[in-house]
């Protein structure tokens, strides 16, 4: 069972069993916040879905009314595509960025951010003045609405991207990170159990070892004990007194 | 996302839109003139402008305002790609707006562009009324939907 699957590349050794089981539990609170996280994104991401859609049909409606007073314009002033064209230099309608935080994920979203300018100011002074000036406010005010879905739109590209990745790391750790500390886990306890069989026979085979020594010395020590005596007593008969012989002279 | 850091300096609206004669009545049928009279219009300290005017009509053309308007198709094609480039590729640009029949033209373009920054949003014109099936966004809400 231990050597099934891929596995980390440790050796098998009870820190590394007491590391890898922290790993597993770690893997494991990680697995659980992200799913947690892919929910509330994935609800945050639905919830726009249905805002994208809504405002995209708007927009159609409020574009074709914004035509419609360009119409107009066009009816009253004659052309005046040219003067407009000519006189745009700076933006007076742009957009300011601002940031939403959705569970770690930063949405940045657009404001409409006008500068009170007064260009085109004289366009339609002859006539068609005032057609001029509802249509600059409905092409605004359509602006408005395609600025809102702009921000929309991003959203909902950021939080795709942010999903996928999320599902991503979701599935790495449950179909592969998980698994392999399992993997790795069962193999170091199978090792450290084979490793504790190993050293139990050891232990066995150097116990019977010194018994078996024990009994030799034993054995040694009795055979020994008998020759000391059998020496001792033959040693007892020529006991030579030490008067009659005679020592060297020992020099200093 | 490296372009997260980076948008708080966008704030221009770009547009590429259309310019079309419907008739010898000289009619002017264009989006990009309400866009512009609203106040989007810019130009940079290099001149560039932020405002591509596509002219989809070859016979009552009168004048041009770009260059590429007398070109043959191909070549006008390609000049919206160049401007949907440079306006995607554009640091200070925070929305890109594009008349629908013209994204239709650059279509494997704009389905490839796939950046949070700038939002490429598609808008209707008067004679190309909104289709919500051709908008690539839409198209990826409903390939999720689908799933």
């Amino acid at each position: 069972m231990s050597g099934a699957g891929p596995r980390e590349n440790v050796f098998a050794t009870r820190m590394a069993l007491t590391n890898t089981k922290l790993r597993l539990k770690g893997a494991e609170t990680g697995h659980s916040l992200l799913a947690k996280k892919r929910d509330a994104l994935t609800t945050r991401f639905r919830a726009i879905l249905r805002k994208v859609d809504e405002a995209k049909r708007k927009m159609g409606r409020v574009m074709q009314l914004a035509s419609f007073s360009m119409a107009e314009v066009t009816y009253t002033t004659g052309d005046i595509s040219y003067i407009v064209q000519e006189q745009a230099k700076l933006a007076t309608f742009r957009v300011k960025a601002k940031q939403e935080n959705v569970s770690g994920v930063l949405l940045p979203g657009f404001d409409v951010d006008r500068v009170p300018g007064s260009d085109f100011n004289l366009t339609g002074l002859g006539r068609g003045g005032q057609q001029v000036l509802r249509a600059k406010e409905v092409y605004a005010k359509a602006l408005e609405t395609l600025v809102e879905l702009a921000s929309l739109q991003t959203a909902f590209t950021i939080l795709d991207e942010v999903i996928r990745a999320t599902n991503r790391r979701v599935n790495a750790i449950e179909h592969i990170i998980i698994p392999r500390l399992d993997n790795t886990i069962k193999y170091i306890m199978s090792e450290l159990d084979e490793m504790d069989r190993e050293e139990f026979f050891r232990l066995k085979k150097v116990q019977g070892k010194k018994k078996r020594d024990a009994g030799k010395a034993e054995m040694q020590a009795i055979t020994d004990e008998e020759e000391r005596l059998k020496q001792l007593d033959d040693q007892q008969e020529p006991t030579a007194d030490l008067l009659s012989t005679k020592d060297e002279d020992v020099i200093f | 996302m490296a372009s997260t850091t980076a948008f708080k300096d966008r704030n221009l609206i770009a547009v590429i839109g259309d310019e079309r004669w419907s008739g010898p009545d000289s009619r002017r049928q264009d989006s990009i003139t309400g866009l512009l009279l609203a106040g989007i219009g810019h130009i940079n300290e290099h001149q560039r402008k932020n405002f591509l005017i596509v002219d989809s009509s070859k016979v009552f053309g009168v004048f041009h305002v770009i260059p590429c308007s007398r070109m043959s198709p191909e070549t006008q094609i390609s000049a919206i790609e160049t401007a949907f480039q440079e306006f995607t590729q554009r640091k200070d640009i925070a929305i890109v707006l594009i008349n629908q029949h013209i994204a239709e033209k650059i279509r494997p373009t704009v389905d490839r562009y796939q950046e949070a920054f700038p939002t490429l949003l598609e808008i209707p014109s008067k004679d190309h009324p909104y289709d919500p099936s051709k908008d690539s966004v839409l198209k990826r809400v409903q390939k999720l939907f689908g799933e």
